[in-house]
């Protein structure tokens, strides 16, 4: 039996160290795991954990992230609870083994530190990562702080093992920004996480030496297809309501609400910036100083990215005349993902709004306030314009001349 | 309950079936022999896996399955994780008392071909066997990416026409010298590294088992004639797999500990090499003016290796 950890109410933990605490209280049967910054600290906290007698599962050092996700899945097959971290180019590396686990079913629990993809090479905090993971059939939920990636990982396991659901999912946080930046965490109790996050109960499982199980049979294009369309009705029609069952029960256990969208100011703002990670709270200061000047700017945070929750998006949107899609990713060849998905949520809703795309903080460049100010006063123009008044997409935050498309 | 006959090689034939003969690989494929002797070779419950080849597409396409015994695949080169996995989880639920069935102690065996072994799954089986996980790697050696139609490998010996390595007109096909996975996998430290050959079979269940009874990682090498790319008749698996091990091209061996190396079979009657390539049609073009040097090159290296092998086995390392 692991020993009990004596928790503050409140501690003071950047994001990995939040995160590794809420693999600890899940009481995670197996890790595999490969360091990679700045997803690391989470493997070396819970390696501490274990050396001092902390947790009592399984803990395998891989020899690279494919090998770690490979474990976490035969670990997972075999029957009981599997969490992981990784960033960046081991997501990257690791990337062919995502789509096993979720066309096997299997709920694993990944945390991805974000950070950029090389070349050229770089360690900071960028949405590259986590946008690469968007089509591997895991659910996503998105953490602007270290409070969020303590919570985030209890309702991750939560969701995930559910027997309605059955899939796996990433917990994400900023690269540095989150990951080594440390506030307040407001904490439960070691036995309070467990219970609500649940006993894990296995389902196929390997071990179950009666009842022999064959996981990860082929198909071709006899069954392929419908294999993948269960996979994919089971995110679109389960798992929101089950996060929203979670996030419900986190409220009354904590007090603290989170949404599956989340919005601020946006009751009636006219002009909106959508964004995920670290830059919702920097934006959300941000319009707090544009309504004090009598302008109805609002924000919009991407709490859960997969499944995309296109209905809820829209609603939050509907009043608005001017929408920024804010993406921190190279859209290479595109229009941003996050921009994407905004028009695929507004298109036929009958909405008006001009939406715009805006290429910010690769590599971990900061998102600045007098950049939002800017995209702000952009959309102001568009809204009173009715049309773009700017090209579709803009970079903010680049050095040499301004570079926009479309 | 399984039983594990091993008396002779009638009851031994008729020993209950984990691996159903229900299954699409080719008439005459060594791999369905080897497999079955593996599963057979132990009473207790198996926990299996398979990297991506010709053993997994034809044993498991959904909504059928030949395995009666737990089984995964994940892709081509991580079987030995998959296993790997499953072992940490089992190990795990023990210590917690969760196991479902807690006086059963099940065995943890990877299948794959050699080029899941020797190339694109060599570094996830390197990080199981330097992590001592307790599991048994079984690579079925057919020396050729056979599933896809006869591409090379860092198994497939000199001078063999493979799809990706053509015996032309100024080529006699594959130029490189067979990998050594015994040693590079006995150099891990491994407590139990062999090579194994279905025609040997009760050579074969002799080192099995003592995979078995060894705790941690176990290499087992195994050689698996391929009809359909070394070209030879289905009907002569056999024959083609006794003329390997009989011209010492296939020598049987085990390294115990990384060090202490047996030699379990010593031919009466050791046959040339050229007796071996020239029963295969992927040799057909060394039988020729300008490429017969390579089979006296292939006798010498072969002679080599038996003389060092009988030096390691001397030295007792």
């Amino acid at each position: 039996m692991a020993e009990l950890f004596e928790l503050h109410d409140i501690e003071v933990w950047d994001g990995n160290m939040a995160a590794s605490h809420a693999l600890r209280q899940a009481q995670v049967d197996v890790v595999a795991a490969y360091p990679i910054t700045p997803s690391t600290p989470i493997v070396e906290n819970y390696a501490n954990f274990m050396a001092n007698g902390y947790v009592d599962g399984e803990f395998v050092m891989a020899e690279s992230e494919h090998g770690a996700m490979s474990c976490c899945i035969g670990a997972s097959a075999a029957g009981g609870r599997v969490a992981t971290a990784t960033s960046s180019q081991g997501f990257a590396l690791m990337l062919e083994t995502l789509y096993s686990a979720s066309g096997m079913r299997l709920p694993i629990v990944l945390n991805v530190v974000n950070r950029a993809i090389g070349a050229p090479l770089n360690v900071n905090g960028d949405h590259s990562d986590m946008y690469m993971g968007r089509d591997s059939g895991w659910i996503q939920i998105d953490c602007y702080n270290p409070q969020d990636a303590y919570d985030m990982n209890l309702v991750a396991f939560r969701v995930s093992e559910d027997h309605d659901i059955r899939l796996p999912a990433m917990v994400h946080q900023d690269g540095f920004m989150t990951s080594h930046t440390a506030q307040r965490v407001k904490t439960l109790a070691d036995d309070v996480a467990y219970k609500f996050i649940g006993e894990f109960k296995p389902m196929n499982d390997m071990l179950d030496l009666d009842h022999p199980v064959t996981h990860g049979a082929q198909t071709e294009e006899d069954w392929h297809f419908e294999h993948k369309a269960r996979q994919h009705h089971a995110l679109m029609s389960a798992v929101l309501p089950k996060i929203q069952e979670a996030f419900d029960a986190l409220k009354a256990l904590t007090g603290r609400q989170y949404n599956i969208v989340e919005s601020y100011n946006m009751d009636d703002a006219d002009i909106a910036i959508v964004c995920m990670g670290t830059s919702v709270e920097t934006a959300e200061e941000v319009s707090n100083e544009l309504r004090a000047q009598g302008i109805k700017a609002g924000v919009v945070g991407i709490r859960i990215f997969r499944p995309f929750p296109l209905e809820q998006i829209a609603d939050v949107l509907k009043g608005c005349k001017a929408i920024a899609a804010l993406d921190r990713s190279s859209p290479n060849g595109t229009v941003g993902a996050l921009f994407n998905e905004l028009a695929g949520a507004l298109f036929n809703t009958g909405t008006h709004a001009v939406l715009t795309n805006y290429i910010y903080g690769l590599g971990g460049r900061d998102l600045t306030k007098s950049s939002l100010h800017s995209i702000y006063r952009d959309l102001q123009a568009n809204a009173e314009a009715g049309c773009p008044t700017t090209s579709l997409q803009q970079f903010t935050g680049l050095r040499g001349p301004k570079l926009s498309f479309f | 309950m399984f039983q594990a006959k091993t008396k002779n090689l009638k009851n031994f034939s008729t020993s209950a079936e984990r691996f159903e003969g229900a299954n699409l690989l080719c008439p005459g494929c060594a791999h369905s022999i080897i497999v079955r002797e593996v599963l057979n070779a132990t009473n207790d419950n198996l926990i299996l896996a398979a990297s991506t080849g010709c053993l997994e597409v034809c044993t498991a396409v959904y909504p059928h399955t030949s395995w009666d015994a737990s089984w995964i695949h994940i892709g081509f080169e991580n079987g030995s994780s998959a296993v790997a996995g499953a072992e940490a989880m089992y190990k795990a639920l023990k210590n917690k008392g969760r196991l479902k069935q807690p006086d059963r102690t099940p065995k943890f065996v990877a299948f794959g071909g050699d080029g899941a072994t020797y190339d694109i799954g060599f570094q996830w089986i390197s990080g199981c066997f330097e992590r001592g996980h307790d599991m048994m790697y079984v690579c079925l050696d057919n020396e050729v990416y056979a599933n896809t139609g006869g591409q090379r490998s860092s198994s497939t010996p000199i001078g063999a026409s493979a799809t990706t390595t053509p015996a032309g007109r100024i080529s006699y096909g594959e130029k490189q010298n067979k990998k050594d996975i015994m040693a590079i996998m006995a150099a891990h430290g491994a407590p139990y590294v062999a090579q194994v050959a279905p025609n040997k079979w009760k050579d074969m269940v002799a080192k099995i088992q003592k995979g078995f009874a060894t705790e941690g990682p176990v290499f087992i090498n195994a050689m698996s004639a391929c009809t359909t790319e070394w070209k030879f008749a289905p009907e002569d698996t056999i024959a083609i797999s006794d003329l390997a091990t009989d011209s010492l091209v296939f020598p049987l061996y085990e390294i115990i500990d990384g060090t202490k190396l047996n030699i379990t079979y010593r031919p009466k009657n050791v046959i040339p090499v050229r007796d071996y390539l020239g029963a295969q049609g992927r040799f057909k073009h060394l039988f020729t003016k300008q490429n017969e040097y390579l089979i006296d090159e292939w006798q010498a290296r072969v002679d080599a290796k038996w003389e060092q092998l009988q030096r390691r086995e001397e030295a007792c390392l």
